[in-house]
């Protein structure tokens, strides 16, 4: 019987496209030393094929299309690849620049807009052919120079906001004609290096490195401009050291509460939703990098940065204390909920492996052997506004 | 000019750490072992702004082309005690001087992919 049940396990995944399934719990982990992703089944806890051949993956980021069957990857060497992840194959690929850093996907899933550092700019294409829709330069100042791009969200409207590093700008870029309407925010901090957009889509918010405080721009009033909040938020004085830049894409946020890394500081930051006001802060085992919660948002995860990069802890939010510590092995990079919550899958970069957690008991239930995993995305992000 | 005073005071900066450091008895190389993990640090942890193939990405391309031109000595003070003004972070209350010699002897040699 056992026997049987382990031939099942392995004849499974490669009759997989003999046999008619969903993809809606699958998943797509990225192997970032060997150029290869991982496709993941989140029901039978099992990785079902690799896909070879994607660059350099030092931060890919993925989004899916709406019908949840292709994955694009985000390469850094500004590959991008449309994997098809039933077939388990690459669809097609394309090199779009020199040095990209994140990408996005419109509300219609009929544009994939890709963030930029050389050229600094956005391009976006045609997601069913990859083709060049437009390439929007990010030019700035009066030498046209051009700048990083970061924070790259879509927004409801066929809209993609993003943030220029070197420029100290915000760009909104409306796509309902078909072509960029550009409205552009100058002035809105220095050195922008990330940054979301709350999950209901209004709010864009972008970290700044150079000076404290947080840029904010509402998207249902961007006629007011944009204004800064957590004035107190950042390095502050002292200008502590940042091992890893901390990722704002997970912002966690419950009814109430956003919770958020400190830059620099061992400590989870807990800003009141409605008056963007900080009202507590948690002192946590290091410099925080992903502070992501559970769907269900009664627990918020948190990793933290190198050197102390082996932990994961778990706040409880209601109680707003730390209610576990976990060790899934070293160099900890991400996190990733599956869409009811029930499990967490963890990659640990320098262990080679992905843990699965039950987020209710807190227990390995399975690892899986990986080549330097990193991020880890399940195809429900397909229908998320900035995922 | 201003570069000349940067430089002069880059280099004092980085005397006054070398003082510092041979107060210190000084350990040797970094072991086999030592140098695998210091190996792993540069392509995986400098790599995620740098790029693993060091071809630059938030921070600077660090490949033996961009170096070469560059006084070894301000990379090294550079490692040491961050930048300020970027996101490069001090790495001297990690990494003691003998590994940061090693990062660099590695970077102008090109770091070889595992």
């Amino acid at each position: 019987m056992k026997l049987k049940l382990l031939v099942l396990l392995f004849v499974l995944p490669l009759s997989a496209c003999n046999v008619l399934r969903g993809t809606g719990d699958l998943g797509v982990v990225i192997e970032r030393a060997t150029g290869s992703v991982q496709i993941i089944d989140s029901t039978k806890r099992v990785a079902l094929s690799k896909v070879n051949g994607l660059g350099d993956l030092s931060h890919a980021s993925i989004v899916y299309s709406r019908d949840e069957r292709f994955a694009y990857v985000f390469g850094r060497d500004g590959g991008l690849t449309k994997v098809d992840i039933l077939k388990s194959e690459i669809a097609k690929r394309i090199i779009q620049s020199g040095n990209s850093i994140g990408g996005a996907i419109s509300q219609d899933g009929k544009l994939v807009s890709v963030s930029n550092y050389t050229p600094g700019g956005v391009n976006v294409f045609n997601a069913e052919t990859l083709k060049l829709v437009e390439s929007i330069p990010a030019t700035y100042g009066k030498d046209n120079k051009q700048s990083k791009v970061v924070g790259l969200v879509d927004a409801p409207r066929q809209r993609f906001v993003f943030s220029l590093y070197d420029a100290g700008e915000i760009w909104m870029a409306d796509f309902t004609s078909g072509k960029a309407d550009i409205t552009k925010f100058k002035n809105i901090g220095k050195n922008p290096y990330d940054g979301l957009i709350t999950p209901d889509g209004r709010y864009y918010i972008a970290g700044l490195f150079g000076e404290d405080g947080l840029a904010l721009l509402d998207l249902w009033h961007p006629e007011k401009g944009v204004k800064r909040i957590l004035a107190d938020y950042g390095r502050g004085s002292k200008k502590m050291p940042v091992y890893k830049m901390p990722h704002l894409e997970g912002w966690a946020m419950t009814e109430d509460y956003a919770f958020f890394p400190a830059v620099g500081r061992d400590e989870v930051l807990i800003m009141d939703r409605r008056s963007w006001k900080q009202v507590k802060k948690i002192a946590v085992h290091g410099q925080p990098v992903f502070v992501m919660a559970r769907p269900d948002g009664r627990q918020v995860w948190v990793n933290y940065a190198y050197p102390k990069n082996d932990t994961v802890e778990v706040i409880d939010t209601e109680s707003l204390t730390i209610i576990k510590t976990l060790k899934p092995g070293k160099a900890v990079l991400h996190m990733e909920f599956t869409p009811r919550g029930e499990q967490v899958w963890v990659s640990a970069r320098d262990a080679g492996k992905v843990t699965v957690y039950d987020t209710a008991t807190f227990e390995p239930l399975t690892t899986l052997p990986m080549q330097k995993p990193s991020g880890i995305f399940f195809t429900n992000r397909a229908h998320r506004i900035g995922l | 000019m201003k570069i000349n005073i940067y430089l002069f005071i880059v280099t004092l900066i980085y005397f006054s750490q070398v003082n510092a450091q041979q107060e210190k008895p000084s350990p040797q190389n970094p072991s086999t072992q030592r140098q695998a993990e210091l190996h792993n640090l540069l392509i995986q942890d400098c790599g995620s702004c740098h790029g693993m193939t060091m071809k630059g990405g938030l921070g600077p391309a660090l490949t033996p082309d961009v170096l070469k031109s560059k006084p070894r000595k301000m990379i090294e003070v550079t490692i040491a005690n961050g930048r300020a003004g970027t996101p490069m972070p001090p790495w001297n209350k990690i990494l003691t001087s003998e590994e940061i010699t090693w990062m660099v002897d590695t970077l102008y040699a090109g770091v070889k992919q595992q």
